[in-house]
């Protein structure tokens, strides 16, 4: 889905989020979270994938050209720049690869070495791969199932091509499953690795604490932090999984 | 002429009847980007507590059928922050701030209320007797006319600040609350809190929210909390502060003919955040379409015949 939002597209980074209201009278009764996708700075367009799973994504699914969307954003804290000329590993699981296509292209464009790993049930649940190599990057695709490239999981993937080559940095977003395995992954090879969370939210903007996730405090305490505002992207290592 | 829509609520001066309801706007900040946060009749604090409270697990929040579940927990930094990070930016807005504490002991109340006397820029407490969502104190003080008297009477004598006392709408006789509240000093009633509530999924077979049960607020609760304030204002002669599902100045104006003097606005903030100045400008537009001078002419102007 592209929506003209200049306003948006000006101040938008990768792993950034939109609020919106899906729903013009009470039902649903809150906004819906949806990271951003992809943006066309030249045209002001921010470009919205989601998987349509109840009454808030089915009603924005439906949403005709020329429509109209309540939309309060971009929010939160996105994925941390990679420096100019690293190399990095994107790893998504299913759905999670909406904003690391943001990512992959913006870090391509910044002069970065971007492999994607992209991991889906099957091959009709994997989407892209075409983008991200339009973008720039290398894309390495896995299905449970085996009928498109290897039979397995995106972690299957992580392993092999951590076994190949380093990278500078571990960018994922997927079932929390799968940020678990990674961020460990990213720990036994002392990789630096950011994940992008996901939790039900009430207002997005860090005021009802609502969203949060547990995290390691600096002294070994436990805490919660907003996946709003504090997130949605976190250190894999501060995340109390 | 415009209508004049300010207000006095326990001797604090609002230039208008519209609030926030605590736990749904913060400490202020987070909303300071989408609205002008200036415009409110007054700002109400998250609930602050004696020590820091991490709050309960997630999920914290599940959306019902018009209307929302929370089970946050009291989240906090505890007064030493809430002192040193949070008092000061709230000092920016130019507003009366109403801090919202919360102990599990009456002593913690004192010393909350005593500390809040201290501080610089707070123009008066609400007591919250009334969250569901924590094990010691909160609704535990609330339920019980004797516990809610003994709080009540406890921070008066702690400060010289307003007292605005908050309640639960979980109990068999709210009128028996307000009296026991009123009678023990407080300067007024806010009211309802959020009704308990829970909700399962059937296919897991597990409760969905991390803490089992949570509180329901949003429209949904909206003919319960008009009717409770309704009651409320019946019973006692202090002033109430209206809330409860109230999501535009219609709403508003429902719970200022049933008695409350002013309102507070919860579960709507995270739908669309400016509603409240919506709210106060719908206010002004019914006074003007009705020729009422002064908003303080809508309380308790239901008519039954």
């Amino acid at each position: 889905m592209a929506i003209s939002a200049p306003g948006i597209v000006s101040r938008a980074k990768p792993g950034q989020f939109l609020h919106i209201k899906c729903g013009e009278a009470l039902a649903p009764f809150l906004r819906r979270p949806v990271s951003i996708h992809r943006i066309d700075r030249e045209q002001g367009l921010v470009f919205l994938l989601f998987q349509v799973k109840g009454a808030g994504t089915s009603w924005l699914a439906s949403r005709q050209p020329g429509d109209a969307l309540d939309m309060l954003g971009p929010l939160g804290n996105g994925f941390r720049t990679p420096e100019t000329n690293s190399s990095l590993l994107l790893v998504a699981g299913g759905i999670g690869i909406a904003p690391l296509v943001f990512l992959a292209e913006h870090a391509a464009g910044n002069g970065s070495r971007v492999k994607v790993l992209i991991g889906a049930r099957n091959q009709d649940h994997l989407l892209l791969l075409d983008k991200l190599e339009e973008a720039g990057a290398t894309v390495r695709a896995a299905t449970e199932d085996g009928s498109f490239g290897l039979q397995g999981t995106a972690i299957d993937l992580l392993t092999q091509a951590l076994q190949e080559e380093g990278a500078d940095m571990i960018c994922a977003c997927g079932p929390r499953g799968m940020l678990v395995k990674t961020a460990s992954l990213a720990e036994e090879r002392q990789i630096p690795c950011y994940v992008s969370l996901e939790e039900y939210m009430a207002c997005g903007v860090g005021a009802c604490r609502g969203c949060v996730t547990k995290v390691l405090a600096g002294d070994g305490s436990i805490t919660y932090l907003n996946v709003c505002s504090d997130g949605p992207v976190f250190a894999a290592g501060e995340v109390a999984w | 002429m415009r209508p004049d829509l300010a207000v006095e609520i326990a001797g604090i001066s609002m230039k208008n009847p519209v609030m926030d309801a605590s736990g749904t706007f913060g400490f202020g900040t987070e909303y300071r980007p989408l609205m002008d946060i200036s415009r409110l009749g007054a700002l109400v604090t998250k609930s602050v507590t004696l020590e820091p409270v991490h709050g309960n697990p997630p999920p914290r929040i599940w959306e019902t059928a018009g209307g929302m579940l929370n089970s946050i927990g009291l989240q906090n930094p505890g007064l030493k922050s809430f002192l040193a990070n949070k008092l000061p930016l709230l000092q920016s807005f130019n507003l009366p701030v109403i801090v919202n504490i919360a102990g599990k002991k009456v002593e913690e109340y004192v010393q909350l209320a005593a500390a809040m006397e201290q501080a610089p820029g707070v123009a008066g407490l609400e007591v919250n007797i009334s969250c569901p969502n924590v094990k010691e104190g909160g609704i535990a003080f609330g339920a019980d006319p004797s516990s809610a008297e003994a709080v009540t009477k406890a921070v008066r004598a702690a400060c010289s600040l307003p007292v605005i006392v908050k309640l639960s709408p979980n109990v068999t006789d709210i009128t028996v609350i307000a009296r026991a509240v009123a009678e023990a000093g407080a300067s007024a009633i806010s009211l309802i809190n959020t009704l308990t509530g829970m909700a399962i999924d059937h296919e897991k077979r597990r409760p969905i929210l991390g803490n089992v049960s949570g509180g329901l607020s949003g429209p949904a609760v909206k003919p319960v909390a008009l009717y409770q304030v309704w009651r409320v204002c019946q019973a006692v002669r202090i002033p109430v502060i209206g809330m409860g599902g109230i999501m535009n100045a219609g709403d508003a104006i429902q719970f200022m003919l049933a008695g409350a003097s002013a309102v507070a606005v919860g579960a709507a903030n995270f739908v669309q955040p400016g509603v409240m100045l919506e709210i106060i400008d719908g206010i002004e537009d019914y006074l003007v379409r009705h020729r009422i001078p002064r908003v303080g002419q809508l309380v308790g102007a239901l008519e039954i015949s």
